[in-house]
């Protein structure tokens, strides 16, 4: 079999987090990231390295110690401020030669499955991609990643014997992000690396980017399907109502009624709202396991034996466009009649 | 300008809904699912297609897999696709991402010529995305993910790929030759053309190649090159819900859900 870069023998004992930075801070899935890594770690007695690459992003370095790393190590270089995988992986790559972690994560965003495989080939090592769970074996140090494939929500627990790092990403949303409760500061670690124009190949030739949606942020949702006929409207009427937002199952998004943003479950988002309504969708594994982590969840759809009903706290044998009008009325009504005179 | 050689990879895969588990092996039970191309690959199919409609030059397929993925990836044939490439050899089986990107590439270079290679977005038995990067890894070539559209400047051997990304789209410029995946959905694959239907029986169009017709090492294919193993099967643990049914007419039920509605939130 092929090695890796370096065996598990010349392997440090540290969970690297490759992080990724939004605007002013961390993106979410790196803080819930550097929160399952400071767990496995300090269960282990491993270290936890986040690793920070861009332009102007060292502020976002103290947010990784206040979520658990004990170091940073941050290379700003103004090549950097886009993604391109050519100029990532190529830093990325330098860095782990140096360092030698025995873990490697990702969070399953654009960038970062565009990073992991292409790092993972060049280090020669195994990847396991849009794990939904992480243990550590503490005694052989080994990374069990939990996936999950097909309908009907089978899991596969994989894990690499030799190879090193080893490589996994998770979506955004899996894991809970947790602020370490004292306050925490670590070593900020800058190493010098040149990044050659040449090896930069691909250009933004052109972007328009308004303001992003992120379900996984939301506390309350509103999730339509096929049933709501393209209505989202009424269904986003409702999650403004309820403080939250809304998302759909694959065919609304597909059919062009919603932005793909805004899909929920296997290739879409995984959320884990304190609440969810779901409305007009069958229940299909691919969509749930996107809103299965969810506190609570209730359910309308007009077929008695739809298969979300088996998933629900709440189940409403109804047709949408009945009783979400009535609903929304019917809130608005209340929110009146509360507001003190 | 040379016309331009375009290769789509592509993959058989069960259906997803049809898949269950085998308790007594803990090993996934494909038997009863029927197959059907992995559908993110026919819009990479469709792109590349289109690409020749305006282009002109050549799509051929190439995958890797069991002989039975011939009888469906001939369907590309009648689509439009010249030739289909099929690497198939017990020595190939049981490949992670990392073998199989490698044998993937090791075809691409076999072909020769490559240009431009199309990929799904992902596979649905799998549903990582991780193959065109590491394809494009061990070829050395540029990548751009997730494109909904691409426009070639045939002369300056240049792509253009319009890509969704968070909050907006972008368009990202490589030279050729590059890996790009094509976004699930992105565009309506084509019927089969009826003219050159009979394409799909043709003895002479599909090429298949095992271990020793492509340069592979041996350590580096199927099983043996692949660093990740599976450990155990497990069914997904479900939550205990409520399943608690709100009845009566329909402004009964609206009354519960606002006092539901007001607890909850
Ligand atoms: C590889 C792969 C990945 C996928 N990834 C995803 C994913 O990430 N997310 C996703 O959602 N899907 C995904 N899918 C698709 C998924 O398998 C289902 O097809 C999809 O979730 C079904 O969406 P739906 O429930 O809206 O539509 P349907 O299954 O058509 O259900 C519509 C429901 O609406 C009900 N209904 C109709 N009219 C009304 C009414 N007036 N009032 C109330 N109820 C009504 C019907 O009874 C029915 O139950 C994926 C599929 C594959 C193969
Ligand atoms: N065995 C294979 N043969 C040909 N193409 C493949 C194979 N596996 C993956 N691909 C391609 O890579 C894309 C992404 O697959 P994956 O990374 O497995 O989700 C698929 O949509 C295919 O285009």
């Amino acid at each position: 079999m092929v090695a890796s870069l370096y065996s598990k023998e010349s392997e440090k004992k540290d969970i690297c987090i490759f992080l990724e930075h939004r605007g002013a801070g961390l993106a979410p899935v790196s803080l819930e990231l550097l929160s399952k890594g400071r767990e496995l770690a300090s269960h282990a007695g491993w270290t936890l390295t986040g690793l920070l690459l861009g332009y102007q992003v060292a502020g976002a370095a103290s947010e990784a110690f206040d979520y658990g790393a004990d170091r940073v190590i941050l290379i700003d270089n103004p090549k950097l401020e886009l993604f391109t995988v050519d100029a990532y992986t190529h830093v990325a790559y330098q860095i782990i030669d140096v360092y030698r972690p025995g873990i490697f994560l990702l969070g399953a965003t654009m960038d970062g499955r565009d990073l992991a495989g292409r790092l993972a080939v060049r280090l020669r090592t195994g990847l396991n991609a849009d794990c939904t769970g992480l243990q550590l074996d503490v005694e052989e140090g080994r990374l069990v990643c939990e996936v999950s494939g097909f309908g009907g929500g089978i899991l596969a627990l994989i894990e690499m014997e030799k190879h090193r790092p080893q490589m996994a990403t998770v979506r955004p949303g899996v894991f809970l992000p947790s602020k370490m409760s004292a306050v925490k500061s670590g070593q900020l670690i800058r190493p010098e690396i040149e990044i050659p124009d040449e090896i930069i190949r691909t250009r933004v030739v052109e972007r328009v980017i308004g303001e992003g949606v992120d379900l996984t942020q939301a506390p309350v949702l509103v999730a339509g399907g096929r049933g709501v006929e393209g209505n989202f409207e009424m269904l986003n009427d409702l999650a403004q109502l309820l403080d939250g937002d809304y998302g759909a199952t694959r065919p609304p998004v597909d059919d062009g009624f919603v932005e793909r943003e805004r899909q929920i479950g296997q290739t879409g988002v995984v959320c884990r709202p304190n609440l969810v309504i779901v409305c007009g969708i069958s229940g299909a594994f691919h969509f749930v396991v996107g809103i299965q982590e969810a506190e609570t969840i209730i359910a309308i759809n007009s077929d008695r034996d739809a298969p979300i009903f088996e998933y629900a706290d709440y189940c409403i044998v109804g047709d949408v466009h009945e009783i979400i009008p009535l609903l929304i009325k019917a809130l608005r009504e209340d929110r009146v009649a509360e507001r003190p005179a | 300008m040379p016309d331009i050689r375009i290769v789509v990879c592509m993959k058989v895969t069960p259906k997803p809904e049809e898949v269950g588990v085998d308790y007594s092996t803990n090993l996934l039970d494909r038997a009863n699912a029927r197959s059907e191309i992995n559908p993110p690959d026919m819009n990479a199919l469709e792109l590349a297609l289109s690409l020749k409609d305006i282009h002109g030059g050549r799509v051929d397929i190439l995958s890797m897999g069991p002989p039975f993925f011939e009888p469906f990836l001939r369907v590309g044939l009648a689509m439009g696709a010249e030739r289909i490439f099929l690497l198939s050899d017990p020595a190939f089986g049981g490949a992670d991402t990392l073998a199989t990107t490698y044998t993937l590439a090791r075809g691409i270079d076999h072909i020769g010529g490559v240009d431009l290679v199309l990929c799904g977005e992902e596979s649905s038995d799998g549903a990582t995305g991780q193959v065109p990067p590491g394809l494009a890894e061990w070829l050395s070539w540029n990548q751009i993910t997730l494109v909904d559209r691409i426009v070639l400047d045939k002369d300056k051997h240049l792509i253009n790929g319009r890509r969704e990304v968070p909050g907006g789209v972008e368009v990202l410029q490589t030279s050729l030759p590059a890996v790009v995946s094509v976004k699930t959905a992105s565009n309506e694959p084509r019927f089969m053309n009826y003219r050159i239907k009979e394409r799909v029986f043709s003895e002479d169009l599909v090429t298949i190649w095992g271990e020793s017709d492509i340069e592979v090492e041996k350590t580096m294919i199927g099983l043996t090159g692949s660093p990740t193993m599976v450990s155990g099967l497990a069914q997904a643990p479900s939550r205990e819900r409520r399943q608690e049914y709100l009845t009566g007419t329909v402004e009964q039920i609206t009354q519960g859900l606002v006092a539901l509605l007001n607890e909850l939130v």
